[in-house]
């Protein structure tokens, strides 16, 4: 894949031809990682040709590189109308007044179609365009951007390379049908095809110091012990268990992280325990750690929603049902909860939408009363008697009610 | 004109009818009287004045001498013109042969025989005057009404320019004398015995169809000059206008004419152009200084051809003779007397060369933005021998700058740079540029060093300016040149792109002649008509149109047809459906306004009877983006066509064959007209034959390979340009796989493996590589649908699947917020269609490919 988007490159900057290519993979393959990597090779492989060829060209590159991320820059490059001032802008053309770009949507894509079409293929000097999040692009209206990127990389205009970044595998499908025929139909699949010995490499190579870190010692001591690591049978496990659910990178990194940041002046080496706290860390359930930091009424109302789920089959409920149901537990069978008023509990089942442990069918309107609004619960059954099982004090009237759900009637 | 608007004007005949034709049943006057209603002003216009004609652009009326006056049967007052134009009815790209800048208040005497000279009356808006001068005469300053004050100096035959023949030149002054207006300016020139014998060549030079270049005047004029002693003034204007009229020059145009007109191309006619540029210059040197800082600036504003030859003079004198030796292989009939004469320009040349050579930077400098598309043809043709002198230019280009720069006297220059200024005011910041430099003799250094290095072929494109801060649009030129293919493949690659355009357009040919057909029809007889093309992408509809075009554009310049415009607007490339009325305005009229007044005066033009107008061709390329819900824009531009006097031609293009009868209303469709023409998606013998007929004479692909591609191909959408784009990436996977073993041609193997790779499904290989929960997690969505029945689930019910398969695996279950994201993440790469996530576990998800395919591909494991 490398030596295929280099060649491509190659073609473009060398031979002044024009082409068009897709990279596709899903988030954190390394896309963009393997684009920047090429771009690299590429411009020593330049300086080496410059040298032989004796052409000064120090202060000008012989091809710009426009990065148009609208991913980074949020909702700025939402349209084309955006991204046409950006790539004049980086291409610097002379109606470029300190950085900002003036005229009108409709005068700048006429003023770069004709600073495009004056070029040929001999001339000028070759451009490339890489758009990241391709699939945003594709979102434009009329598709404006990208036919006029792709009719330029197919006609003999100034040379151009459009490179898209994507993680969506039907990106193809968005494109409209004219897009699609200018569209050189290059794509380049970036897939995690690693299994897990690599990945227990890529975990060591990532820990590992580099051989230039300035205390020696310590750095062997360092490796050695990510050496060790590798080899512990818990840390293999932490690593399967997040192997099998994501072969991303950048979740390995993220595992990492809590792990290493452990690491003091005091406790100088990476541990097992570390890795295993940071696995854990990072499986965890949010939504039942919410559950955690509950107050007692409120796990009753959540446990009454459970039953009722349970009752109606994962028919949406309202309040009153939910107070109904736990008037029901308070008399027959609580000794040791309060009776509370209903403003209170009200109050409660409040706090839990805040939560978004529930959530309400449609928009709350002036008519509907409150307690009447139809509601659902957020959580699962088997999440909520996890949570009460390392809930802290929790009542067994309230536990019991819980677990027999309807044999207690 | 603000005239016109302001007040009525009232048409009527000045004194009695002078004579009249019965049979015809007209009569004819000998003046016309405008009266204006609100100011009760009178004006007699009187045959032989000058008046102004209303036009397509109000700002800028026609410019016309009054011929004839009369009126006809059906008592419409008529008038008969001869026509002036201005510098804006002349396209853009024949300016360049006028070589220097054009004031506003010259025209040129019209002798393009296209024009109607026949126009209503009513249309004459005022008189005014027009001054016959000589070429190089500077315009006398204009104190008052500069409004209505016109000079002419050349005429125009829709072709080249050619100075004023004398007869009419003494007949424009005889209008003027008539009304009493003597200008000292175009005091007696050429004496009357003189001109007597001449005029007849005049005229037959003139009328020729051949029209030599009246470069070969200027030859000749230069020639004489340098031996008889002429004026000083008049020397130098001769030199560099090329083409005055001097007696010795008619004389010795009289020789050699017949023989030179007839075996003459353009392109010889472009390196004449160029040597004579060169030589021009050349015995000028020794003349006084204050001289040169006159003529260089007369030039600056002139030759296109001049950065060229520039880089060959400078080169010193071996190249200069180069160029002359050049020019003599190129002129058929020998040429003893220019072979002497450049003998010895080259000798002064030598001499002078110091000094010389800082003008010569000068102009290079100067001249890059005037520089007009035909350069390239130049180019072209004198690449092989630039290419030999880029080598000889570097080492000498440094040494020659400083040389120069130290024997020039700098006060010249600083003067000359001011004259240069006011020479060349459309190019702003070239112009800023060359004062700093030449001003600042410092400052002149830098460049002088620099510009050896730039080799000829990237001198910069032509800069016209298009926004209204005059920013040139331009790409930063490459410092290397472009590689050309190497190996067999490579050719082969470079053929097979798609910017590639062939020759000819193969498996078109009906089409192409249809298209054309209709065209050349509508061109003949005038009128306006419309064709509807559809067709798929890629097959060639947008290429068979510009073919026919083109055709039709070299048919017309050798007059089989009458001229006409071509305006191309594409419907992707406008921002806005609007927007199109201003960029056909911009082509045929050049001026910038916005789309509503456009589409005003666009309408105005289409619909009044111009006198001067050409046929316009117009091409709208992805009709079905210029829809609107009104549908005006697409309703204006087919009703255009069926207005009697617009002579215009649509040519539609668009992808939907049923586009008229689908999104147009009925009457859009209607004036669209039932001309229609659809393109068939190609066979793949077609594709077969486009594929050959572009690998012609290049052995890089086995037969069998090439029908594998097009059958391929064919079946799916017959688009040619993805054809194209497969063998490409064949070539490229053949080259790979070379680097290996022995060269080789592309087969069978590699042609299959470019296939698979632009067809096949990601989706299979993305799921085999997915982790190992997002499998499962696929397999629950399975799951669920057979029990559900539904293509359709929440998370809340695959999770619970989910869980029960890891218990069945072994695996420890994973948390809710694991699942989430496993779904998000799948949801990322559109294997699962998911909702918006605030939905947390009733998020509802649906397979984006049939469940057939995962079950295919998680069984694999």
């Amino acid at each position: 894949q490398h030596r295929h988007l280099l060649e491509l490159l190659k073609r473009t900057m060398v031979h002044g031809e024009s082409n068009s290519a897709l990279i596709i993979g899903p988030r954190g393959s390394g896309k963009t990682a393997l684009l920047n990597h090429v771009l690299k090779d590429l411009r020593e492989m330049k300086q080496v040709t410059e040298n032989l060829l004796e052409v000064h060209l120090n202060g000008k590159e012989n091809c710009q590189f426009l990065m148009k991320n609208p991913f980074l820059s949020g909702l700025l490059q939402t349209n084309d109308k955006v991204a046409l001032k950006e790539i004049t802008r980086q291409l610097q053309l002379e109606n470029v007044v300190g950085d900002k770009v003036f005229g009108s949507f409709a005068e700048n894509l006429a003023f770069l179609l004709e600073a495009l079409r004056r070029g040929d293929r001999t001339s000028s000097c070759p451009i490339l365009f890489v758009l990241d999040e391709f699939d945003l692009f594709v979102h434009h209206k009329n598709q404006t951007l990208l036919y006029n990127l792709f009719d330029i990389s197919q006609s003999a205009q100034t040379p151009v390379t459009v490179i898209g970044l994507t993680c969506r595998q039907d990106i193809l499908e968005l494109l409209e049908k004219r897009v699609k025929s200018r569209f050189s139909h290059r794509q380049i699949y970036l897939m995690n095809s690693f299994d897990f010995k690599q990945y227990i490499k890529i975990f060591k190579k990532q820990l590992s110091l580099p051989a230039e870190f300035p205390d020696e010692s310590f750095a062997q001591k360092w490796n050695n012990n990510v050496q060790h690591l590798s080899e512990d049978k818990t840390v293999q496990d932490v690593l399967q268990n997040l192997f099998h659910h994501t072969k991303d990178l950048r979740s390995l990194h993220l595992l990492l992280m809590p792990a290493v940041s452990a690491v003091t002046v005091h406790h100088p080496l990476l541990t097992a325990a570390d890795l295993q706290e940071a696995g854990r860390q990072h499986s965890t359930d949010s939504k039942a750690n919410i559950v955690h930091g509950l107050s007692v009424l409120e796990i009753c109302l959540i446990i009454a929603m459970k039953h009722l789920n349970d009752v109606y089959d994962g028919e949406p409920f309202n309040f009153q049902m939910v107070y109904n149901e736990f008037q029901k537990f308070i008399q027959r069978k609580a000794h040791s909860m309060y009776n509370f008023e209903k403003p209170v509990v009200m109050k409660a089942f409040e706090h839990l939408l805040q939560l978004e442990l529930v959530k309400p069918l449609e928009r709350p309107s002036v008519r509907a009363q409150r307690e009447y609004l139809l509601m659902k619960l957020l959580l699962d059954s088997s999440q909520i008697m996890d949570a009460l099982q390392v809930y802290p004090n929790c009542p067994t009237d309230v536990k019991q009610w819980a677990a027999s759900s309807l044999s207690w009637l | 004109m603000n005239t016109r608007q302001q007040s009525k004007l009232i048409y009527s005949w000045c004194g009695k009818p002078m004579s009249s034709d019965r049979k015809l049943r007209t009569s004819q006057y000998k003046g016309i009287l405008i009266t204006s209603e609100s100011s009760r002003t009178e004006t007699c216009i009187q045959l032989g004045d000058f008046i102004l004609v209303e036009g397509v652009n109000a700002d800028q009326p026609y410019v016309a001498q009054l011929v004839d006056l009369y009126e006809d049967g059906a008592q419409h007052k008529r008038a008969v013109v001869q026509w002036f134009c201005r510098l804006e009815e002349i396209p853009q790209n024949k300016r360049k042969l006028l070589k220097r800048e054009v004031p506003a208040q010259e025209v040129f005497f019209d002798q393009v025989l296209g024009y109607d000279t026949d126009i209503a009356a009513e249309t004459i808006i005022k008189s005014i005057m027009v001054l016959p001068l000589h070429l190089a005469e500077e315009l006398p300053i204009i104190t008052l009404n500069k409004e209505q004050t016109f000079y002419v100096k050349q005429s125009w035959d829709g072709k080249c320019f050619k100075v004023l023949s004398p007869d009419i030149f003494s007949k424009l002054k005889e209008a003027n004398r008539k009304r009493g207006v003597i200008t000292n300016s175009s005091k007696a020139f050429i004496p009357s015995d003189i001109l007597t014998p001449v005029k007849k060549e005049m005229e037959s030079v003139v009328q020729s169809a051949t029209k030599p270049k009246n470069v070969d005047m200027g030859i000749e004029s230069k020639h004489s000059a340098s031996k008889s002693s002429l004026a000083k003034e008049r020397h130098s204007q001769r030199v560099a206008d090329n083409d005055i009229k001097t007696p010795t020059a008619k004389k010795k145009l009289e020789l050699n004419s017949p023989t030179r007109s007839k075996g003459r191309i353009l392109g010889c006619e472009v390196l004449g152009l160029l040597d004579d540029d060169c030589g021009a210059i050349a015995p000028l040197q020794p003349s006084a200084t204050k001289r040169k800082v006159k003529f260089s600036s007369e030039i600056l504003g002139s030759p296109p051809k001049i950065p060229c030859s520039n880089d060959k003079s400078k080169s010193t004198s071996e190249t200069a003779e180069h160029c002359q030796r050049l020019s003599d292989t190129v002129r058929l009939s020998p040429y003893t007397k220019v072979k002497d004469f450049s003998e010895k320009d080259k000798n002064l040349h030598g001499k002078d060369d110091n000094l010389s050579l800082v003008r010569y930077q000068k102009l290079r400098i100067q001249s890059p933005p005037l520089t007009p598309r035909s350069r390239r043809t130049c180019a072209q043709k004198t690449s092989a021998l630039i290419a030999e002198q880029i080598s000889l230019l570097k080492s000498h280009g440094k040494l020659a700058a400083e040389e120069g720069f130290l024997s020039g006297s700098d006060s010249s220059y600083s003067s000359s740079s001011e004259e240069e200024d006011d020479d060349v005011p459309c190019t702003p910041e070239k112009k800023t540029k060359s004062s700093r430099i030449f001003s600042t003799p410092k400052s002149s250094r830098k460049p002088a060093v620099h510009t050896p290095a730039k080799t000829p072929k990237k001198t910069p494109l032509p800069g016209t300016p298009r926004t209204p801060r005059n920013a040139t649009p331009e790409i930063p030129r490459r410092i290397q040149a472009a590689q050309e293919p190497a190996s067999v493949l490579e050719e082969a690659r470079l053929r097979l792109h798609v910017s590639a355009i062939p020759e000819s357009l193969p498996c078109r040919e009906e089409e192409f002649q249809d298209i054309y057909n209709f065209v050349e029809s509508k061109l003949i007889d005038g009128t306006g008509g419309c064709m509807y093309i559809s067709g798929v992408p890629g097959t060639g509809k947008t290429a068979t149109v510009h073919e026919v075009i083109r055709c039709l554009q070299q048919a017309a310049e050798n007059d089989e047809l009458p001229p006409f415009q071509f305006v191309e607007i594409n419907g992707m490339k406008l921002t806005d459906p609007h927007q199109a009325y201003v960029q056909i305005l911009e082509f045929l009229t050049g001026q910038k306004v916005t789309a509503t007044h456009a589409a005003v005066l666009l309408a105005k033009l289409f619909s009044t009877p111009g006198p001067k107008r050409k046929t316009t061709v117009l091409i709208v390329d992805e009709l079905d983006l210029l829809w609107t819900r009104k549908q005006n824009v697409m309703y204006n531009l087919f009703d255009w066509p069926t207005q009697k006097h617009s002579k215009l031609i649509i040519l539609a293009i668009a992808n939907t064959m049923d586009l008229p009868e689908r999104i147009m209303m009925n009457r859009v469709a209607s004036r669209l007209g039932l001309t229609r023409m659809s393109f068939q998606p190609y066979t793949y013998k077609q594709l077969q034959q486009i594929i050959s007929s572009r690998l012609k004479g290049v052995k890089a692909f086995e037969e069998d390979a090439v029908q594998l591609v097009s059958r391929k191909v064919a079946a799916l959408s017959g688009d040619a340009r993805r054809c194209l784009d497969i063998c490409r990436r064949a070539t490229e996977i053949c080259e790979f796989a070379q680097q290996k073993r022995t060269p080789e041609i592309v087969r069978m193997a590699h042609v299959t493996e470019a296939i698979d790779e632009m067809f096949s499904s990601p989706y299979v290989n993305a799921i085999r590589n997915a982790s190992l929960h997002e499998q499962i997690f696929l397999k629950a969505i399975l799951a669920e649908f057979r029990r559900a029945g539904v293509e359709e689930a929440t998370v809340q019910q695959v999770y619970h699947h989910h869980v029960a398969l890891c218990r069945v695996e072994g695996l420890q279950s994973p948390t809710v917020s694991e699942v989430m994201a496993i779904c998000s993440r799948l949801g990322a790469c559109r294997l699962l269609l998911v909702e918006a996530s605030n939905k947390y576990l009733h998020v509802r998800v649906r397979l984006n490919l049939s469940q057939d395919d995962v079950m295919y591909a998680l069984r694999e494991e």
